[in-house]
């Protein structure tokens, strides 16, 4: 057979193409595929075949308060967190993108967080939250304050779970916002300068709005770390006290490793992939459209 | 009131930490005026224009605007605009609310902007572009926005940094014209920094040259093209360059160095430099009286032909009109005593000696006595029609 010239052509794209194709079919969407499968199957004990059982799984699961209880969780640490840590990154940004002495110092020193494994950060938080030797407590006793029990009281521990995740993620996020105001050029703000705008209006009119591109990747990156969590989970409460900080990926794990049901972990998996592909949808219809893209 | 847009700058200086990027300038630019700031890259120009605009803060020295002191005032508040040489367009604004960006930033009520924007946008041609991105307009259109934006502002003083050399050659002409005609429509008061010596020369009233931070010059084009101030500003203005010739004593007076048998100057000129324009310079057959020179190459360039010349070991530029290919004849050349400039070692011009006449030959030349061997160039001839 020979191959006219177009024919060599797409052969050489595909080819090119296959390295990269043959590493995320294999780790990313035969997974996927396969778990949307696991999720429609009951396993069959002793040998037996699986059993189709439809949507059944999802049934149980909706029917599961432990699942609304983490899904709240989630919901509650994707909005203490999302907000707080790009504000804090777009602040710190702003700041040390302005003339200051040590600025490479500080920069470095929001970014360090970044740096560190998770694991290391929680343990270092753990010593943080501790409730007898714990840092916090040890400035609240010198104030004259009783403790708190951080990771232990069911109503708090939540909220340090969240502190501590703002504190590793807005340095990162800052990396990104701190390169989109460094192409913004300065010709912009002398020009507005020269009518007299005044610093927040020009934030509001033109900074905000060229950040624009920047604050959807970002947003998108915040959403997906959201539900990613597992590892400071793991060091700092476990999910607990009662479920109190449990949060979707870490139950995934626990159903998956802990309580032996790849069942239920696969319906999870689904849903949370069902629900961040709707968000980011919507996302990117919606915010697209207002993004200015240079 | 016409007072508002008197400009004045009183012993200005800038210094970055040892170095003064302006040193001790001062002048005074009168209501109405396009003043022309020129200067090689780094002279300091530019520096100027922001320290006027308040973009950067003077060092030293005051600046008035009208009766007020602007030295220390913010940019906004000393009522003028600013035409920036990457236009400075917000890329995510519309072409119309790029030109309202400041009367937005002022407050001024809705119906006066659109009222404004429509007129200032009739003005610069730009009424069917409104709704467009800058990313979607030429570079013209933008330079044209960027205008826009700074005549609506409605400030009697706008200040342009270099707003043409991002434009190609031909868009350059006619945007100089445009400019130009805006200014004096609007009686504006305009400083322009340009290091381009044809912006200067055909739009301003007057330019101040600058070099190393200090005025070398302010006079009008005129002034600066005939009566050049220095041996630097006779080599920045046109184009080519003035021609300039060291001189040495010589035995009945100073000679171009290694051109002895002719005196051009008297004796107390050795030392300094002759300069003569590329277009004051007669081109003589050999045996006419003159300096004896050697023709090294020709440039046709359409209208005019750029000739080398050999002078002793110096090379010469003359602007012949018409076409010539004389490369490699000996000839000898002459000027009208008013032709030639005289600078000190110094580099200053020196007005107290003038320069010998070399008389211009008193009949015209026949062709044949140069040219007679290149019958195939009838246009050439040695004496340029002017």
């Amino acid at each position: 057979m020979t191959l006219t010239a177009h024919g060599k052509m797409q052969l050489y794209g595909a080819l090119l193409l296959l390295p990269a194709a043959v590493l995320l079919a294999a780790f990313a969407y035969l997974p996927t595929i396969m778990t949307v499968i696991n999720s429609l199957f009951l396993p069959g004990f002793r040998g037996e075949p699986a059993a189709f059982v439809g949507v059944e799984n999802y049934q149980v699961l909706f029917d599961d308060p432990t699942f609304w209880k983490v899904a709240r969780n989630n919901l509650l640490y994707a909005l203490g967190t999302i907000p707080t840590s790009i504000a804090l990154a777009l602040g710190m940004a702003l700041f040390v993108n302005g003339k200051l002495p040590g600025r490479g110092f500080v920069r470095m020193a929001y970014f360090t967080p970044t740096i560190l494994p998770m694991i290391a950060a929680a343990n270092i938080w753990m010593f943080f939250y501790a409730p007898q030797i714990g840092l916090f407590n040890k400035l609240l006793g010198a104030l004259g304050f009783s403790g708190v029990n951080w990771l232990g009281d069911p109503g708090v521990a939540l909220g340090s779970v969240i502190v501590m995740s703002v504190w590793k993620e807005a340095g990162f996020f800052m990396i990104f916002y701190l390169a989109a105001l460094q192409s913004i050029p300065p010709e912009l703000k002398e020009a507005s300068d020269l009518e007299g705008t005044s610093r927040w209006s020009f934030f509001r009119r033109v900074t905000f709005p060229l950040l624009m591109p920047t604050t959807l990747f970002v947003l998108i990156n915040a959403l997906i770390n959201a539900v990613r969590v597992v590892d400071h989970l793991f060091i700092l409460t476990k999910g607990g006290p009662n479920n109190a900080t449990n949060l979707l990926l870490y139950y995934v794990y626990e159903n998956a490793f802990s309580f032996f049901d790849r069942t239920t972990a696969a319906t999870i998996t689904v849903v949370i992939l069902l629900v961040l592909a709707v968000v980011a949808t919507l996302k990117f219809t919606i915010l697209d459209r207002r993004t200015h893209y240079q | 009131m016409p007072n508002q847009s008197r400009i004045r700058l009183d012993r200005v200086t800038k210094r970055w930490d040892a170095t003064a990027a302006v040193d001790n300038i001062s002048f005074d630019v009168t209501p109405g005026q396009f003043v022309i700031l020129l200067g090689p890259s780094g002279c300091g120009k530019s520096t100027t224009l922001r320290m006027i605009a308040g973009l950067e803060e003077a060092s030293d020295g005051r600046i008035h605007i009208g009766d007020r002191d602007v030295t220390r005032l913010p940019p906004g508040d000393r009522g003028l605009s600013m035409v920036f040489q990457s236009y400075a367009l917000f890329p995510h604004l519309s072409v119309a609310d790029n030109i309202v960006f400041g009367l937005r930033s002022r407050k001024v009520p809705k119906a006066e902007q659109r009222e404004r924007l429509a007129k200032v946008a009739e003005l610069v041609d730009l009424t069917a572009y409104l709704h467009r991105k800058p990313a979607q307009l030429s570079g013209g259109q933008r330079q044209r926005v960027a205008l826009a934006r700074s005549v609506i502002s409605e400030h009697p003083i706008c200040l342009m940094d270099e707003p043409l050399s991002n434009l190609d050659a031909r868009l350059r002409s006619d945007m100089r014209r445009e400019i130009k005609a805006l200014q004096s429509r609007l009686n504006m008061t305009v400083i322009y920094v340009t290091h381009d010596q044809v912006e200067a020369m055909s739009m301003g009233d007057r330019v101040i040259l600058m070099q190393h931070g200090q005025i070398v010059q302010d006079g009008t084009p005129d002034e600066l093209y005939n009566r050049p101030a220095s041996a630097f500003a006779a080599s920045f203005i046109g184009s080519p360059a003035m021609n300039l010739l060291p001189l040495v004593a010589g035995e009945h007076g100073a000679v171009i160095e290694s051109e002895p048998s002719t005196p051009v100057a008297p004796r107390d000129a050795a030392g300094g430099q002759l300069g003569i324009r590329p277009e004051d310079i007669d081109l003589r057959p050999a045996d006419a009286p003159g300096v004896p020179a050697t023709v090294l190459s020709d440039e046709y360039l359409g209208a005019d032909t750029i000739a080398h010349l050999a002078v002793g070991d110096h090379t010469l530029r003359v602007r012949l009109s018409g076409r010539h290919a004389i490369t490699g004849q000996p000839c000898r050349i002459g000027w009208s005593p008013g032709a030639a400039h005289l600078f000190a070692a110094d580099g200053l011009r020196r007005d107290d000696l003038a320069a010998y006449d070399l008389p211009p030959t008193t009949a015209p030349q026949s062709n044949s006595s140069v040219d007679a061997s290149h019958a195939d160039t009838r246009h050439s001839q040695l004496n340029p029609q002017r």
